[in-house]
């Protein structure tokens, strides 16, 4: 339990505060960059902090991503479901938590995705790609070109 | 404006669909020369050539009336000039009244609907779909047994990557009481999806892995080829190579209303002692053919 709270307060040590914002948690280490690139955070001009292979018992290492002055929309925030599912949410007005949200998996992705079949029209030429979400856990994706499934393993990003 | 209808895959039709398009077929069937197309353009594009689905088409189009623009191989077309399909279809659909179309690439029909103006049939878009063969395979199987209730369908061959078994599958689980039977080789077995597919609509099916007196409770055969690419291991394609070969002897128990489907070419997986039994029926299956995609394009184009 003492390990648990020092655990704890050495990660607060480790990210910063913010003062208004929000705060995404529980991002799988090695997808930070991917979630940083879909929200689009590497284009906008707002303080950002973030830490990356921290101690998670859920996913082993996470990120951590703090963002100020920037509040999502839910459809935008849920296209990284697919590559951080269990990523949580905390709105932070004036230091506070006043609300938190978790991701989820829309029912349709358009773009973020590549289709995994390298005979699908998306591959060889310029097209947004569109997928129907026909299963969360795991993930799969039927394309609306080809009608072939895109597993939560071939899942590759754009 | 009306939204366009396209034709792209199978199972955007509804079953009331299916049937309004076999009404028209038998109409077209009873009188296929219908000045409908008249002063109308139909751009045949085919960026694969496939001479049998194309004179098809072009047969049908010419019965209706219209005109044909188009080419049939990809070496005229101006894609070996790099030009985009998007282009392509922008380009075309600003000519014709409707686009018919066979392209290597999965998805590309669906594609080239989002960009054209006028109705897309697909005549084929790779290993995906292929839905003016399912229609005239379903208005086969009206034709020979009355009904596309309580049909019992034996697929044979390759039902892996046969594209034409797949959508008949979905096509013929819109109806009531199917029965399938799928027969073989361990390899090329009828994908878990579809299999799924069936299983969630309640419908009965079995699977075999080689022809034995089942057939007898057959009302279509389904027969499709197993080429020898698909196998990794020639000796795999030895072993199984003969197993998936009718012949006439084999006939001797069927149902009298039972009858032999082909999608076409034939290589050698009916033998050609079954081409003069009154049970095989794949000749009139393609000319078939002619009248479902002349029902096709009325429906498209609300020519009826
Ligand atoms: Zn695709």
């Amino acid at each position: 339990m003492e390990a648990k709270d020092n655990a704890k307060k050495k990660l607060k040590l480790k990210v910063s505060a913010i003062k208004e914002g929000t705060v995404i948690d529980h991002i799988p280490a090695k997808n930070l960059f991917k979630v940083i690139n879909i929200l689009g955070l590497d284009k906008i001009e707002n303080q950002i902090t973030f830490g990356t292979n921290l101690d998670s018992h859920k996913l082993g290492a996470k990120a951590i991503i703090k963002v100020s002055d920037v509040f999502f929309e839910d459809m935008e925030i849920n296209k990284i479901a697919l590559i951080a599912p269990h990523a949580k949410l905390n709105i932070i007005k004036d230091y506070e938590v006043v609300e938190k949200k978790i991701v989820e998996t829309p029912d349709k992705i358009t773009g973020i995705v590549k289709c995994f079949n390298p005979k699908c029209i998306t591959n060889n030429e310029k097209i947004t790609t569109c997928f129907k979400v026909i299963g969360k856990t795991p993930i799969a994706l039927k394309c609306k070109y080809c009608e072939k499934i895109t597993t939560e393993e071939q899942i590759r990003m754009i | 404006m009306a939204m366009k209808k396209d034709l792209l895959s199978i199972t955007d039709f509804s079953k009331e669909e299916y049937l309004r398009i076999l009404e028209l077929a038998a109409e077209f069937e009873e009188n296929p020369n219908q000045e409908l197309l008249k002063g109308k353009v139909v751009a045949s594009l085919f960026f694969e050539p496939s001479t049998r689905t194309r004179l098809s088409f072009e047969t049908a189009i010419s019965r209706l009336g219209g005109r044909i623009i188009g080419f049939a191989d990809p070496d005229s077309s101006s894609s070996t000039k790099g030009e985009t399909l998007h282009d392509t279809i922008k380009m075309v659909s600003n000519y014709a009244d409707l686009i018919v179309m066979r392209h290597p690439l999965e998805g590309a029909a669906r594609y080239a609907a989002e960009v054209s103006d006028v109705p897309v049939i697909n005549a084929g878009d790779g290993a995906n779909q292929h839905p003016t063969q399912t229609l005239l395979d379903m208005y086969s199987i009206l034709k020979t047994q009355g009904t596309l209730d309580n049909i019992n369908i034996f697929m044979v061959g390759d039902l892996k990557y046969g594209r034409t078994v797949h959508s008949l599958l979905q096509a013929m689980s819109e109806f009531e009481n199917p029965i399938f039977n799928f027969i073989a080789p361990p390899n090329l077995k009828m994908p878990p999806g579809y299999l799924h597919h069936l299983q969630e609509k309640g419908i009965r099916y079995f699977e075999h892995e080689e022809f034995t007196d089942i057939i007898s409770a057959a009302d279509i055969i389904y027969m499709t080829r197993v080429q020898k690419e698909r196998f990794a291991d020639p000796i795999e394609y030895e072993k199984v190579k003969d197993v998936y070969i009718l012949n006439n002897e084999m006939l001797k128990n069927t149902k009298p209303n039972m009858r032999i489907l082909h999608p076409l070419p034939r290589v050698n997986e009916i033998s050609t002692d079954v081409d003069a039994n009154e049970k095989a029926y794949y000749f009139e299956q393609a000319r078939n053919g002619i009248f479902a995609r002349e029902a096709i394009i009325s429906h498209v184009m609300n020519l009826k």
